[in-house]
């Protein structure tokens, strides 16, 4: 098995395998963030205490959950990266990193404005909310020691050191909610038993998640062989693309 | 196979050499001293000098205060080893790596650290914290501030190599101090309200029994990236 993962560490097959994968994942990025969305927006049934204004979960949750799954992504491409030595893995870390600094800061934006009807505040020192500003600096932390170093291998290791030590933080917004007594709502979607949440809700909710997980993917597979060609500009085979590029 | 010196004699060796190159150059422990008990005067030239007001926010300020002065003496803890060479040999050197970083930044701690616990109490007495609270600070500083230099000894060992790297490391490592700054101030507040407070040092002491452990480890690596 281990023999049939390392072909995939040649730059050149993982250009091409994220090259055949693109498609598939933006298709179903598409779809379901499009019927989650509209579905969530349009029919989802009216909340009896929060009225419409709930409605903005179907995108303040999916970017909220995404936020910590591109940073587990980040920091688990980083760790092979770091002991196996295998660069692609680095380039798919820093690939990740800007794209889940976006998504917080969208998770944070929507929950800002959800706060403001809610809890009548934009912002709360509470510690949800907390722990995923520390998530941004993170995420800001980490491009901005990538984009610092010339060397671009020992910037993709001092970033993935930063980006591992950073893991620490992760179950800290997981379980923040239950921690300490906080404004911010528990989960309300539970995988081991029932969600506390009506199913008419729940189901556009759920789509939009994969949905946004789907789009993170497309996003980070487009960053990623550009990284990947960036990286490898003087190969041999980065440059008969380039040459069949400029023939068409 | 024969190791030289033993593990002890080098961690010893490493802590006093540092100890030794401070003393003789005492700015590098009375800069980040007197910055700290700048900072504090600061505050209640600027936010008014209400007695009430002032003890709110006593250990807010003195725990932001230590934090920054915690950050502006990390910057030298490699750097002179690492123009020298110093730091490449001690990379070379038997001796595990995460064994000679604990050694500096244990002398670290000794001359940044210790001295801001002590005049802590002093600056606590001009912000009038409650006089419940001067425990709950002295234990919490105890605890935190050896945090604050194992953590940010890895920021420090990410950046030593880059030239601009005072900015940079305040971005890396302050998201880091975060929890350190939100534990010991809420142990101090509560110790003012005379409620238990020992949930939140056993909670940092927690942080400092793993970050003992774990960031060494960190720190060796990441002086094995910035030498090369």
């Amino acid at each position: 098995m281990w023999k049939w993962l390392h072909s995939y560490a040649d730059p050149e097959r993982a250009y091409k395998l994220s090259g055949t994968l693109l498609p598939w994942f933006s298709i179903l990025a598409i779809l379901l963030v499009g019927t989650g969305s509209i579905w969530g927006l349009l029919f989802a049934p009216t909340d009896y205490q929060q009225g419409d204004s709930y409605r903005i979960i179907f995108i303040h949750v999916p970017a909220a959950s995404m936020s910590m799954a591109a940073y587990m992504g980040m920091a688990v491409a980083s760790f092979i990266g770091l002991v196996w030595q295998i660069k692609s893995a680095d380039w798919a870390a820093a690939a990740i990193a800007p794209i889940g600094a976006v998504i917080t800061f969208i998770a944070l934006l929507t929950g800002a404005a959800w706060g403001k009807p809610m809890w009548g505040t934009w912002w709360v020192w509470d510690a949800r909310l907390t722990s995923e500003l520390v998530l941004l600096f993170l995420y800001l932390g980490v491009i901005s020691l990538y984009a610092s170093f010339e060397d671009k291998v020992l910037a993709a290791r001092a970033a993935g050191i930063l980006a591992i030590v950073g893991v620490i933080n992760i179950p800290i917004i997981k379980y923040s909610v239950d921690w300490w007594s906080s404004l911010h709502q528990p989960s309300t979607i539970k995988i081991t038993e029932k969600s506390t949440m009506s199913t008419d809700m729940l189901y556009p909710l759920l789509i939009n998640i994969f949905g946004f997980g789907m789009m993170i993917g497309a996003i980070t597979l487009i960053r990623y062989r550009a990284e990947i060609l960036a990286r490898n500009g003087m190969r041999p085979w980065v440059r008969e693309l380039a040459k069949a590029e400029e023939a068409k | 196979m024969k190791r030289g010196i033993s593990y002890t004699a080098a961690f010893m060796t490493l802590l006093q050499r540092d100890l030794r190159i401070a003393i003789r150059h005492r700015g590098d422990i009375f800069n980040p001293l007197l910055f700290f008990i700048l900072v504090v005067t600061l505050f209640p030239l600027g936010i008014g000098p209400e007695p009430q007001v002032l003890t709110r926010v006593a250990p807010g300020i003195i725990w932001v205060a230590a934090l920054l002065a915690s950050m502006l003496s990390l910057e030298r803890l490699f750097k002179a080893d690492f123009s020298d060479g110093t730091l490449e040999q001690m990379l070379l050197s038997p001796q595990p790596l995460s064994l000679l970083v604990l050694a500096k930044v244990l002398a670290h701690w000794i001359l940044t650290g210790v001295p801001l616990i002590l005049v802590a109490p002093l600056l606590a007495v001009l912000l009038h914290l409650d006089s419940n609270s001067y425990g709950a600070l002295m234990a919490t500083l105890a605890l935190g501030t050896p945090v604050l230099s194992l953590l940010g000894a890895i920021g420090v060992a990410l950046t030593v190599g880059l030239r601009k790297g005072g900015v940079l490391l305040s971005l890396l490592i302050l998201p880091l101090y975060i929890p350190v700054l939100i534990f010991a101030t809420s142990a101090i507040d509560a110790a003012g309200l005379n409620l238990a407070y020992d949930g939140q040092l056993a909670i940092l002491a927690a942080m400092l029994v793993g970050s003992l452990i774990l960031a060494p480890f960190a720190i060796g690596a990441s002086l094995r990236v910035s030498t090369n």
